[in-house]
């Protein structure tokens, strides 16, 4: 229901763009005026809600550690699970931006009859996530060949590498083959595991639907219906800089892929996209595991009721001296 | 204690991990005996200023909430929006990707799937959404939001008290999304219009009056020691001292109150008394703060504050250097991640150093307070002890990480080295099982009652599917820990699930093994047991 909801979402999208991109006079509409407003409410988005969050603070100093402690000098300590210092998380924290560390760590439980529990190693979440992610931001990266004159030489390197294997007219892309096959592996996933089936939203569909039109149409674009690449180059590097100017004949297709891309950077900053920003603020892993060792400051830390050592002692002073325990008030 | 009234193989035989056809916010909870926690004691509850105080209960139609608990929650969870950056962020970037699901002792043993750690947050984010989203506000149920009803708060009840905080999901979380945290929060929200329940009210009202949480008086508090003390005589031999709140003395120790009181922590109590008498430490019990544990932290960051006030509180008061702690779990979250905040700074004490080797716990410089097993740890490796692993020789132990000493301190090392060096047969349990990844005993943050027996030994299996899984291959007899509440919930635990095993604490084997000047020659352990005895070995 939650899938059927989000990929028709998804179709609507691109039917609108298709039927508005094929009237001639809405180029102006889907090459200029929905790029800048799609990039403005993604930065801006973006910005208010780090704004937002980094308004509320971190009360507690509440690292969730996965590894020795530093203690004794004797006993080894695992920096990079549990940092004691800065370095560390910044150690810590990278695994997890660039490898997933704990994603990495997952595990499947089964039961077997006894009852017999047994934990076997799972790593294709983590497998498909790595394959999608990476896929995409170099994809991203490669992108900025369109925008900039002359082309950044790191894109032009990555451009070698990722059309290494030198397949096929146009040259293949490595990450274009593995973003597809890595959405379509968290899509399958979502739709044939009953349990993840069972708490996904159409909110979790919905992105990776959109993603994987945005991929599919790129790849058709490139390797099937060719477009004219001139023209987008035209495009973009009047968007980068300024002077929008509309080509004219840069095909249907095109729009379609510009506009999928637009409602993505639209849609970003209200969505659990927003775990990208987010994962830099989470207290369970930004923090070193250092808590007493340096003292950590709640900025409301409240008063609250307590009973104190003189209305304790006031209420048990018979009994204490009774007891020979020794009293502050005779 | 009964066991709940399924047998073992029955119970296992019903955990199925199948899903109900239609979608999770249609299915009602339903309160099952067994599997739930009775509400607070209104006497308590009044006692301690908590709103609403009336007799209710969980299976009542009517909860009796106050007329506009709507609005209590709403406006609670927007105060506790702005000052919690942890539920802010909780609650917009999950991305249900399912690694934690099932990664909970609770949904490993009850195939419930609200159990998922992932679920239990989405309880509360839904309300989130409706209310403090503008996709929830505008798209209703298909942006995933729901209304706040009844309905709702009961199934919070049911299933904020269904996790034991333990923070296992956590570790596996791609961006440490923390359940326990949020557990926390909405039993505070709860707890706002008088849903509480009784196994955390009365231990905090019992903490709050009288210093610890079994209600304990300090003429009751002296008497246990005492007799400790006489006991510990007759098993070695040696008469200790144990001084009750003096000035002046270098060395605060703090332990759970069921060290004195509970069984089989007593032995561990033992332990610890032999110990401070052979190093001849400089130290004080207190009656005042006579508790390590803090219930509070099972309640509302506010109730945390305010039991744990006493500890430097009763410091400041001896004159004490530095403070000492027992072996516990969920204090010593409150101790290493809270203290310092909440009833810091502790200027007053001294940066620790072991008085007997010299040793700076650097680790502890701010908040003043070391674990023993860092203590013990220290003692050993500098020679200090003279430790006879051969008295442990009746136990072939295993050793079950707590979950907060684990998770929160990351406190691994120290405690195997200490039981390394009392006993000789120490067998690991399986690696997915223990350290960071270890599993709660099912029983903590408050639900360990009888009439929750049910969910706790279903919550309990994966710790005792792997204390069993080391019985039947090493012969493991003993399960070591270093927690109060799993001295407490691991032995009914064990008797259902595995048998034969006993549970004790580290100190308790340091007791045991530890070579004391002047002690008669010793034929029993600290539990009285004889020492060697033959075909309780290698089975
Ligand atoms: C700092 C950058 C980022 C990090 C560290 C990161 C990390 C992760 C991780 C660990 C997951 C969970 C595994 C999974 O379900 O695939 C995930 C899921 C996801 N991420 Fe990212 N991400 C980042 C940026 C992005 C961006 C920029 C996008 C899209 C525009 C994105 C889209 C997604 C989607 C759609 C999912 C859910 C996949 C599913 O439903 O199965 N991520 N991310
Ligand atoms: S592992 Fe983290 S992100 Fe994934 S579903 Fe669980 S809480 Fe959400
Ligand atoms: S904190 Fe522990 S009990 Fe609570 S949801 Fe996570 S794994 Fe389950």
């Amino acid at each position: 229901m939650n899938a059927i909801f989000s990929l028709v979402a998804v179709i609507v999208i691109i039917a609108a763009a298709f039927l508005g991109a094929s009237i001639p006079r809405l180029d102006f509409l889907f090459g200029v005026v929905f790029p800048y407003a799609a990039i403005t409410v993604f930065l801006a988005g973006i910005i208010y809600r780090v704004i937002k969050w980094s308004a509320s603070p971190v009360p507690f100093h509440i690292p969730t550690v996965a590894g020795q402690q530093k203690s004794l000098p004797w006993i080894k300590d695992s920096p990079l699970e549990s940092p004691h210092n800065t370095w560390g998380v910044i150690g810590r924290m990278a695994l997890e931006i660039l490898f997933f560390r704990s994603l990495f760590r997952n595990t499947k439980m089964e039961m077997k009859s006894g009852p017999k529990l047994v934990y076997g190693s799972s790593k294709y979440l983590w497998l498909g996530a790595i394959a999608f992610h990476w896929s995409m931001l170099i994809i991203v990266l490669r992108h900025l060949r369109l925008f900039m004159q002359p082309i950044p030489s790191f894109v032009l390197g990555l451009d070698s590498l990722d059309g290494f294997f030198q397949v096929g007219l146009p040259g293949l892309y490595i990450t274009d083959v593995l973003i597809l096959i890595a959405l379509s592996y968290l899509i399958l996933r979502r739709l044939t595991v009953r349990r993840i089936r069972y708490f996904s939203l159409a909110s979790d569909y919905f992105p990776l639907f959109l993603l994987f039109s945005i991929a599919g149409t790129g790849v058709l674009m490139r390797y099937f219906y060719r477009i004219d690449l001139v023209n987008v180059k035209e495009l973009a590097v009047g968007l980068f800089s300024f002077h929008p100017a509309v080509p004219q004949g840069t095909g249907v297709l095109f729009y379609v892929h510009l506009f999928l891309v637009c409602t993505l950077l639209a849609y970003f900053p209200f969505s659990k996209l927003m775990h990208m920003p987010g994962i830099f603020l989470s207290p369970t892993r930004n923090l070193a595991n250092n808590s007493r060792m340096k003292r950590h400051v709640n900025t409301w830390n409240h008063p609250v009721r307590v009973h104190t050592y003189e209305e304790y002692e006031d209420e048990f002073r018979e009994k204490m001296r009774e007891a020979g325990l020794p009293l502050d008030k005779e | 204690m009964a066991g709940p009234k399924l047998k073992p193989e029955e119970l296992a035989s019903k955990i199925k991990y199948n899903l109900p056809p239609n979608g999770w916010m249609d299915q009602p909870v339903e309160f099952r005996e067994g599997t739930f926690n009775y509400s607070g004691n209104p006497k308590n509850v009044e006692y301690l200023q908590l709103p609403n105080p009336r007799k209710w209960q969980p299976t009542d139609p009517d909860w009796q909430l106050p007329e506009n608990w709507k609005e209590i929650i709403l406006e609670g969870l927007r105060d506790r929006l702005h000052r919690f950056r942890s539920l802010q962020i909780f609650m917009d970037i999950c991305v249900r990707c399912g690694a934690c699901a099932d990664k909970c002792h609770f949904f490993i043993g009850s195939g419930d799937p609200k159990n998922m750690p992932v679920m239990r947050a989405e309880l509360l984010r839904a309300v989130y959404r409706k209310d403090f989203t503008l996709a929830g506000k505008i798209f209703g149920k298909y942006a995933g939001a729901r209304e706040l009803t009844l309905d709702v708060v009961k199934e919070w009840f049911y299933y904020f008290y269904q996790c034991t905080q333990c923070r296992r999901c956590s570790v596996f979380c791609p961006y440490g999304i923390d359940t326990a945290e949020i557990t926390l929060l909405v039993r505070e929200l709860l707890s706002l219009i008088g849903v509480n329940i009784d196994w955390i009210v009365t231990p905090v009202a019992n903490s709050f009056r009288t210093g610890n949480h079994l209600g304990i008086q300090p003429h009751g508090f002296k008497d246990s020691i005492d007799f400790a003390v006489d006991e510990l005589e007759s098993i070695t031999g040696v008469k200790v001292e144990a001084p009750i709140n003096k000035k002046g003395a270098e060395i605060l120790f703090i332990t759970p109150s069921a060290d004195y009181f509970g069984s089989p922590h007593y032995y561990t109590l033992l332990g610890y008394l032999a110990l401070f008498h052979e190093i001849g430490l400089d130290y004080t019990w207190s009656t005042y703060a006579s508790e390590g544990g803090n219930f509070g932290s099972f309640l509302s960051h506010d109730m945390m504050k305010s039991l744990n006030a006493k500890m430097y509180a009763e410091a400041r008061r001896l004159g004490v250097k530095w403070i000492l702690g027992g072996e516990c779990g969920h204090m010593w979250r409150v101790v290493h991640q809270y203290m310092n905040t909440l009833n810091g700074p502790a200027d007053f004490l001294e940066e620790p150093v072991s008085p007997v080797t010299g040793t700076k716990f650097g680790n502890a410089r701010s908040t003043k307070m070391v674990h023993i097993c860092e203590f013990t740890a220290d003692l050993i490796k500098n020679g200090k002890i003279k430790l006879d692993k051969s008295r442990n020789d009746n136990r072939r132990v295993t050793f079950h990480d707590s979950c907060n000493p684990a998770r929160a301190l990351g406190l691994i090392e120290e405690p195997r080295f200490i039981i390394r060096n009392a006993c000789n047969n120490f067998f690991e349990m399986p690696e997915n099982t223990i350290k960071e990844q270890t599993f709660c005993c099912g029983s903590g943050a408050g639900l360990g009652t009888d009439e929750n027996l049910e969910m706790r030994m279903r919550g309990g299996l994966p710790r005792a599917n792997a204390v069993k899984f080391v019985k039947e291959k090493h012969g493991v007899n003993f399960l070591g820990c270093i927690c109060a509440i799993d001295k407490a919930t691991l032995p009914p635990l064990m008797e259902y699930w595995v048998g034969g095993v006993d549970v004790g604490g580290v100190h308790e084997l340091v007791g045991n093994a530890l070579i004391m000047k002047g002690e008669k020659e010793r034929t029993t352990d600290l539990r009285g047991d004889p020492l060697h005895i033959e075909g309780n070995r290698h089975v």
